[in-house]
């Protein structure tokens, strides 16, 4: 990002001024809106810090929670990985046989409109997902009751199982909902570009359809579905309104208990729940608590595009 | 590509169709039947359990008489397909709850009113998040697509793989996964300190939020347009000496135009929709607001969550306002996708020869 305003030089010895003006103007203008986005992007760095520096010098006694700022985004950060890694477990297994079935099972006429609908799946709005999931929690109740039942030796589904149905379990689960789309069409791309000769030669020699995508499809998809997966995994990270409506209340600590009512909540969904309420250094640490949600999801994208990038440097050889 | 013969291969006996059909109805039988001895038949559990039982029964009955290698197939078949199904069932629930719940109060009312003033004898209406969601959206846009666009023309066109060139493409990448959130507190920063007022709620805050998360997406859909424009006519227009900018305004985006705004229309939706940043940054208004500069405003995501979430003094109204929010808001987002799918079928770009 250092070289910005070099001038085209093919274009210097035009003899009409006026070209050489309307393309002066052109060229700085996209040159402009170029750098305008990667200002943007420091400024979201920035102006979080500015947000941020009254918590982050404040006395520990001053920030919300009054026993610092580890102590209050310590629980958060938890929440966050915690519901997110649900989220995750049950969206990668789904993702990739959503997008198996629909790149290599299913009739060739219905794939695209079977795309199409997965496709309208990542465009519901998060607030109604939220209001779903809100709604159809209290239905789940039974089927955590049953988990805690049979398998509540596993501190993960012990303690007390509470009436309302928002809980932990309930937030990975919407998530999974939320982030398959992503995954499911990054894995759809990367699966439909695995070398038909591969798949040919794999059939030719007699393999089954499963062993084929198992010897051509996987190898080839791997990284994709990697990739894919982090993706999901920002998107649930940031992800806020749905969270925001099912844990209404939190503040549970360092919870592993899914299916209780004490859990902790997440970054974002804390930051929308207080965030109108709160002045000062109050609101300061929710921008310090911002803060590191952004560098989480900043790593964790950038990780993403670090794989597909490496990736498609390779792909050339295939 | 891959057709049904590779079946025959080397097979001992064969699982005809009518035979997997029939294990197809004989699970789901059983699995309605099992799950309404047990009093917890839903269209979720009929489909784990029934796919359960036909998978079990199928591979069971493959491996009998087709040999192993064929029942892993037919069992990987059975577990993707029910993957599939899976994830069927939260899309259609959502749909049904959403339209069954909010057709209740999509009246004129609704469409009409807003929430100024209502007290525990009227209901009022969302026409204050109505003209929010347009203002903000709209501002949003104006701010995005100028330099979406022409980042995506710097890309395309200026860029030559350079160093800013390539830079932008990661960043923009990474910027499509800022979490909505954190662009809210970014612009909330952003303008409490121009104008040095903490308690500054505008719509014209929100807009700038929307605008950060939606600048990324037009960059990349714009750049895949502009790709797909061939480098012939290009060549063509430089060759009877029409400079570099008219060449971009007269042959490369007219030629791109569908593409275009096909991409700028499922921007919109995905912005329209988004609630985390307007909460925090437009101060959920109960009255119509017309002016983005002052005042606190509403709109429709916001307005779903404020019916919901400090419902007032009649619960039940509210609520129901909500769900009829949600309605709308989902009726708006998916005919905006309808509508961009229209656009690049029937303004396909002319690229051919």
């Amino acid at each position: 990002m250092s070289t910005t305003t070099a001038v085209d030089p093919t274009k210097t010895s035009s003899l009409r001024s006026g070209r050489r003006f309307g393309d002066a103007i052109f060229s700085a203008l996209s040159h402009s809106a170029g750098i305008v986005i990667l200002l943007v992007l420091i400024g979201v760095t920035f102006f979080l810090f500015w947000g941020a520096k009254d918590a982050l010098v404040a006395d520990g006694s001053e920030v919300r929670g009054g026993a610092g700022l580890i102590a209050y985004i310590g629980p958060l950060i938890f929440g966050t990985l915690l519901s997110s890694i649900i989220a995750l477990l049950i969206a990668v297994p789904l993702s990739i046989g959503i997008a198996l079935f629909i790149s290599h099972y299913a009739p060739r006429r219905l794939a695209s409109g079977l795309g199409y609908v997965v496709d309208l799946l990542a465009a519901v709005p998060s607030i109604i997902f939220g209001l779903w999931g809100m709604q159809i929690a209290g239905s789940a109740v039974p089927s955590f009751e049953f988990l805690n039942e049979y398998l509540g030796f596993i501190p993960l589904f012990s303690g007390t199982v509470t009436t309302t149905g928002r809980t932990m379990l309930m937030i990975g689960i919407v998530l999974a909902i939320m982030i398959l789309p992503i995954m499911t069409a990054v894995n759809r791309e990367v699966f439909l570009q695995t070398p038909r000769l591969h798949e040919e030669a794999s059939l030719a020699l007699g393999a089954t359809r499963w062993e084929m995508i198992r010897q051509t499809v996987i190898p080839f998809g791997k990284s994709g579905v990697v990739s894919g997966a982090m993706l999901g995994l920002g998107r649930a990270l940031g992800e806020t309104m749905a969270v925001a409506i099912i844990l209404s209340a939190s503040g549970g600590g360092y919870s592993w208990e899914l299916l209780s009512a004490n859990t902790p909540g997440t970054i974002a969904g804390d930051i929308a729940l207080n965030f109108p309420e709160s002045f000062g250094v109050e609101r300061s640490t929710l921008f310090v608590s911002g803060l590191a949600l952004f560098v989480v999801t900043f790593l964790v994208n950038m990780f993403a595009r670090w794989i597909i990038s490496r990736r498609s440097e390779f792909s050339g050889a295939n | 590509m891959t057709a049904t013969t590779h079946d025959d291969v080397q097979a001992v006996g064969r699982l005809e169709k009518p035979v997997r059909w029939a294990i197809l109805a004989g699970s789901a039988i059983a699995a309605i039947a099992l799950l309404a001895a047990l009093g917890a038949l839903n269209p979720l559990s009929v489909v784990i359990v029934g796919s359960l039982i036909y998978c079990t029964v199928l591979y069971v009955a493959a491996r009998a008489v087709e040999g192993a290698r064929h029942a892993t197939d037919r069992l990987v078949t059975g577990v993707v397909t029910t993957a599939f199904l899976l994830a069927m069932v939260p899309l259609i629930s959502v749909i049904w709850t959403i339209v069954s719940k909010g057709l209740d109060r999509l009246d004129v009312e609704f469409f009409t009113f807003s929430m100024r003033g209502v007290g525990s004898g009227d209901i009022g209406g969302a026409y204050h998040a109505i003209i929010g969601t347009i203002l903000t959206t709209g501002i949003a846009t104006l701010i995005s697509v100028p330099i979406g666009l022409f980042a995506a023309i710097y890309l395309v066109e200026y860029g030559n793989k350079g160093v800013l060139a390539r830079g932008l493409t990661f960043f923009v990448d990474v910027m499509t996964g800022i979490p909505s959130i954190v662009a809210g507190l970014f612009a909330i920063g952003f303008f409490t300190m121009m104008l040095g007022d903490v308690a500054y709620q505008a719509g014209i805050v929100g807009a700038v939020a929307l605008s950060v998360l939606m600048i990324p997406t037009v960059v990349r859909s714009s750049e895949e347009m502009l790709r797909l424009v061939p480098n012939e006519l290009r060549e063509a227009s430089y060759a009877l000496g029409v400079s570099k900018w008219l060449t971009i305004a007269k042959v490369v985006l007219p030629t791109a135009i569908a593409g275009l705004a096909t991409g700028i229309t499922l921007a919109i939706a995905r912005v329209m929709g988004e609630t985390a940043p307007l909460l925090i940054t437009m101060g959920a208004s109960r009255a119509v607001n017309f002016n983005p500069f002052e005042g606190s405003m509403s709109a429709l995501p916001l307005f779903a969550y404020s019916s919901y979430a400090n419902p007032g003094t009649n619960k039940e109204d509210s609520l129901a306002a909500a769900w009829t929010a949600a309605l709308v808001l989902m009726a708006l987002v998916m005919i905006l996708n309808i509508v961009a799918r229209l656009i690049s079928k029937f303004f396909a770009p002319k690229t051919g020869r």
